[in-house]
């Protein structure tokens, strides 16, 4: 295959088109279907996550861009070439391995050489590729190194080089962040998102971790048993999830049942009886009415107060049965009088403040946008 | 850490490490005792018999130490049995011939067992066990009979020759027996399990990521192999390669049973000087050099070891 490794980042596509399209792709394991009738589209230079929980199909699905499993059914289109039926040694795509995968036996600059080695790259500019690659995840220095004389985030940046010396045109990172402990990971997010922007090359990360793909993502494709159930950008996914799953999945919701009561253009009622009333959405629905739907209210969107507030819709009170102090917010738990408990989200604006309390009687209410209806 | 937990563990350290056990010392030198016993006290015994000269009595050889006239320790070596053996063309052959042998085994051996290793170490699961089994199965018969076997089969009237003959291959029996050909049959045959159970062990480790990383580099399968698998596996292989050359070498059941009268093996040549000739010096010399020659390559392969363990 003739894929110039300098071709990669540079080479021309029409603008608008896709960069990576999946079509129908579909991967069956005996009986057991890991991945069902996938399609989507990438686009050149962003950073797609698929997020789902463990056995979703994401790592399946990533595995069939990498080459190392063949789709049951359907395509693999990446910059308009058709790569199906390619071998993993013959695409032009790149993988960052969760376990990092660096060959212990070699040294960290021999790790990093090794791809260009395979394609007969000229010595001199292995080495001053390598030495580049090294120098741009802060590695220089270590190129006698092995592995083992690493620490994790230093095997990480070896494992971030390795695949991208190349100059992939579609760069694959499984659970990249996953083997570094809170502090590391924080730092590595804006690092790895840093050098995506300087490089242009188009990621695709795995991950099971939310606030990951929040941090990462330019969009999100959260998939569940095989399929997936939407993409969006991070806020798109927050702020108005498609289904019950999606809502629960990413952050922390309240979700609970009702029907349409009143079916307008600019605004629905829906009769909630967990809630012992009606919740007021400033937006229309399209379901017919009477239909059941589930309401998703975000913790953080409810507002708690002492006295009771003056707007006509959305107000409820209840006692509060939990707290919990996080330094930057309050959670509570407010338990209603139907029995429902809802967590609400409170931020520590002032420093002395009069908290509420336990057992306290408090009113909740939130903004006629704050509810987000899903019919799934 | 609550109070008690810590008790406990105070308790735990002091039991285990604070004072030092007898136990530890114990389970220690069991085994060298046992070694010291029945492995360096006979390697002397034979040391001083290859320093000493022949003579006839039971056994067979002069003291080396030795109360003088007056009262005197007299210590006497002779290196006249290291002198003989080094002068005489036959020893040098069988030595250099029970290299070849055991060196054309071993890379049979490695050939044949590589293969296989890696075949078991890549079954499903439940086969992985029972191929194993397998292997390790013919250790479940005496080593002897396993070799007598083969003088049944490879005979003149042996099944193998039958199934020839049948298959109208050849049109009269092959002489197998008493050729260098049957000699590296026993020795891979016997010595193989050894090749395999290391090989197995090192490529079952190897974490496969590796081959998928490299094939995602651009790296072919069989580029990769020798590139990753090979390399990663190279422990088990020098492992294997000791553990079926060294037999190997001072084999004596397997060339006197399957070899002919011209399969000269040093195994072979130490017997005959100590039954036949009576000579023991003679044949504790050629131990010890045996010894010596083997105790250099393993100290080489050591070395080896060592300095890519470094790098």
């Amino acid at each position: 295959m003739n894929t110039a490794p300098a071709q990669g980042a540079v080479s021309g596509t029409t603008a608008g088109a896709p960069y990576v399209r999946i079509d129908r792709l579909t991967k069956r394991f005996g009986n057991f279907v890991a991945v069902r009738q996938v399609s989507l589209e990438i686009a050149r230079g962003e950073i797609f996550c698929l997020l789902g929980g463990s056995g979703c199909g994401k790592t399946t699905l990533l595995r069939m861009l990498a080459g190392f499993e063949t789709p049951t059914e359907g395509a693999i289109y990446i910059d308009g070439v058709d790569v199906t039926q390619v071998p993993p040694y013959e695409r032009p795509v790149n993988m960052m391995f969760q376990s990092y995968a660096l060959f212990p036996h070699m040294t960290v600059a021999q790790n990093v050489a090794f791809g260009l080695r395979q394609d007969g790259t000229p010595r001199a500019e292995i080495d001053s590729r390598v030495r580049e690659m090294l120098a741009l995840v802060q590695l220089d220095g270590y190129e006698k190194r092995k592995p083992h004389q690493l620490s994790g985030g230093q095997r990480q940046r070896v494992a971030l080089a390795r695949a991208l010396v190349k100059r992939p045109k579609l760069l694959l990172l499984d659970e990249p962040l996953g083997a570094l402990d809170k502090k590391l990971r924080e730092r590595t997010q804006f690092e790895l998102v840093n050098l995506q922007e300087k490089l242009g090359v188009t990621f695709v990360i795995v991950t099971h971790d939310q606030e990951e793909a929040m941090t990462l993502g330019t969009r999100i494709g959260v998939m569940r048993s095989g399929e997936i159930l939407q993409v969006g950008s991070p806020s798109d996914i927050y702020e108005f999830p498609n289904s019950r799953f999606v809502a629960d999945f990413i952050g922390s919701v309240n979700l609970t049942d009702g029907t349409l009561t009143e079916d307008e253009p600019d605004h629905v009622r829906i009769a909630c009886p967990q809630l012992g009333g009606t919740v007021y959405v400033d937006h229309g629905v399209s379901s017919p009415p009477d239909a059941k739907v589930s309401v998703a209210i975000r913790p953080e969107k409810i507002q708690l107060s002492r006295e009771r507030p003056e707007q006509p819709d959305n107000v409820l009170s209840g006692v509060i049965t939990g707290i919990a102090y996080l330094g930057d917010a309050t959670r509570y738990l407010v338990r209603l009088p139907t029995g429902f408990v809802l967590r609400v989200t409170a931020p520590n604006i002032f420093r002395h403040e009069e908290r509420l309390g336990h057992d306290e009687t408090v009113w909740l209410h939130w903004h006629p946008s704050a509810a987000v209806v899903v019919t799934r | 850490m609550n109070a008690a937990a810590e008790r406990l563990y105070r308790g735990v350290r002091r039991l285990g490490g604070g004072r030092r056990p007898v136990g530890r010392w114990v389970v220690i030198a069991l085994p060298y005792l046992w070694l010291a016993v029945f492995f360096l006290v006979p390697f002397l015994i034979v040391l001083k018999i290859a320093f000493a000269n022949i003579q006839l009595s039971m056994p067979p050889v002069e003291p080396v130490l030795t109360w003088t006239a007056d009262k005197v320790l007299q210590l006497r070596f002779h290196f006249s049995n290291f002198a003989f053996v080094f002068g005489d063309e036959l020893y040098i052959a069988a030595f250099l011939n029970s290299l070849k042998v055991a060196g054309v085994s071993t890379i049979l051996a490695l050939l044949i067992g590589y293969p296989m290793a890696y075949g078991i170490a890549r079954a499903p699961g439940a086969w992985r066990n029972i191929l194993f089994l397998l292997v390790v199965l013919p250790f479940f018969t005496s080593f002897l009979l396993r070799v007598y076997a083969w003088l049944g089969l490879l005979g003149r009237n042996g099944p193998i020759n039958d199934v020839l003959l049948a298959l109208g291959l050849v049109h009269e029996p092959l002489q197998m027996l008493q050729t260098d050909f049957a000699v590296y049959l026993g020795m891979v045959y016997s010595y193989l399990p050894f090749m395999i159970l290391p090989l197995y062990s090192a490529i079952e480790k190897l974490d496969l990521t590796l081959l998928e990383a490299a094939a995602d580099l651009g790296c072919r399968p069989t580029k990769a192999f020798f590139t990753i698998t090979l390399p990663l596996t190279k422990e088990g292989i020098f492992a294997g390669c000791l553990l079926v050359f060294i037999p190997a070498v001072g084999e004596y059941v397997i060339p006197a049973l399957l070899g002919g009268p011209d399969t000269l093996m040093i195994g072979r040549v130490v017997w005959d000087e100590f039954f036949g000739n009576r000579d023991w010096p003679v044949a504790s010399a050629l131990a010890i050099v045996l010894l010596a020659i083997l105790s250099g390559f393993v100290l080489l392969l050591q070395r080896v070891q060592a300095r890519e363990g470094e790098a």
